[in-house]
C-alpha cells in the first residue's frame, strides 16, 4: 500500500519528540485505535503519549473522527489531545 | 448568500471595525463575543497552536452548521494563534441577522463549538518558569451540547 502521513500536535508532539512522520499504510480495515496501541509498543516518547487512549482524539484527511473509525484510505492522520481553542 | 469570512492568523483585530462592517449588511441587529486573555496565576502568556490545514475548514462546517439554523445575514470569525499575553484579544465572534434573537443565539452557538470543536491547543507560560497545556472543561462540552439536546 501507499504511506500515511501522522501529525502530533499539543503534548502528543512534545512526547513524541517530533510533529510529523510518514508510515506505510497499515490497511483500510485497521482503526485508529489499533494503530495507535501498535506506536505505543515502540516504547519511549510513544509509549508517553499513548498511555491513556481515552485522552486522545483524532482527524482523517482534516475531519474529527472516533479512535474505532477504519483508517480507510486516508493519507493523513492527525492525533492530538481534546482541543482547547476559543 | 451571506457574507462570511474566517481569518485565523497572529495579527491582532480591530472589533470596531468588523462591527460596522456587520452593521452594513442590512439588517436589524449584530451580535459579537470577543475573547480575552485572562491574566491572574501567576498567568505571563499563552501560546496558542492549531492545525493549519484543518482549521479554516472546520472554522467554515462550524459556520454552515449556524447558517443552517438561523438566517444569518454574515457572520465574522477570528481566532488568533500564537504567543498572547493576559489582556490581548484572542477571538472574535460576530453575527449580523434581520432580529437580535438568531444574532444573539448564534453568536453563542459559534463560540461553544469554537471552543470545543476547532483544532487549537493553548499552553500556558506562568511567570515562575511553568508551563502547562490547558485541559480541555467538560463544562465546555456540556455548553456545546446543549444545542443538540433539543
Amino acid at each position: 500500500m501507499f504511506n500515511i502521513d501522522i501529525l502530533y500536535f499539543a503534548w502528543v508532539r512534545e512526547r513524541i519528540g517530533k510533529d510529523s512522520e510518514s508510515i506505510e499504510h497499515p490497511g483500510a480495515d485497521a482503526t485508529i485505535a489499533m494503530l495507535i496501541g501498535q506506536m505505543a509498543e515502540r516504547g519511549g516518547g510513544y509509549a508517553e503519549a499513548f498511555a491513556e487512549p481515552d485522552r486522545i482524539r483524532a482527524a482523517l484527511d482534516q475531519v474529527f473522527v472516533p479512535l474505532d473509525a477504519k483508517l480507510g484510505n486516508a493519507r493523513e492522520l492527525a492525533l492530538f489531545p481534546p482541543v482547547t481553542g476559543g | 448568500m451571506s457574507f462570511v469570512s474566517i481569518t485565523v492568523g497572529e495579527a491582532d483585530f480591530d472589533a470596531a471595525g468588523l462591527l460596522t462592517q456587520l452593521e452594513a449588511l442590512g439588517g436589524g441587529a449584530v451580535a459579537s463575543f470577543t475573547g480575552i486573555v485572562r491574566g491572574g496565576g501567576g498567568l505571563a502568556a499563552m501560546r496558542l497552536d492549531h492545525y493549519p490545514a484543518m482549521t479554516e475548514a472546520q472554522i467554515g462546517r462550524i459556520v454552515a452548521d449556524a447558517e443552517a439554523r438561523w438566517p444569518l445575514l454574515g457572520v465574522v470569525v477570528i481566532h488568533r494563534v500564537g504567543e498572547l499575553h493576559p489582556g490581548e484579544r484572542i477571538v472574535f465572534v460576530g453575527t449580523a441577522s434581520a432580529h437580535r434573537a438568531a444574532a444573539l443565539e448564534a453568536c453563542a452557538f459559534l463560540i461553544d463549538w469554537l471552543k470545543t470543536s476547532a483544532p487549537f491547543w493553548k499552553k500556558e507560560r506562568f511567570e515562575d518558569g511553568r508551563s502547562e497545556w490547558v485541559e480541555a472543561r467538560a463544562e465546555d462540552d456540556r455548553a456545546r451540547d446543549k444545542w443538540n439536546a433539543d
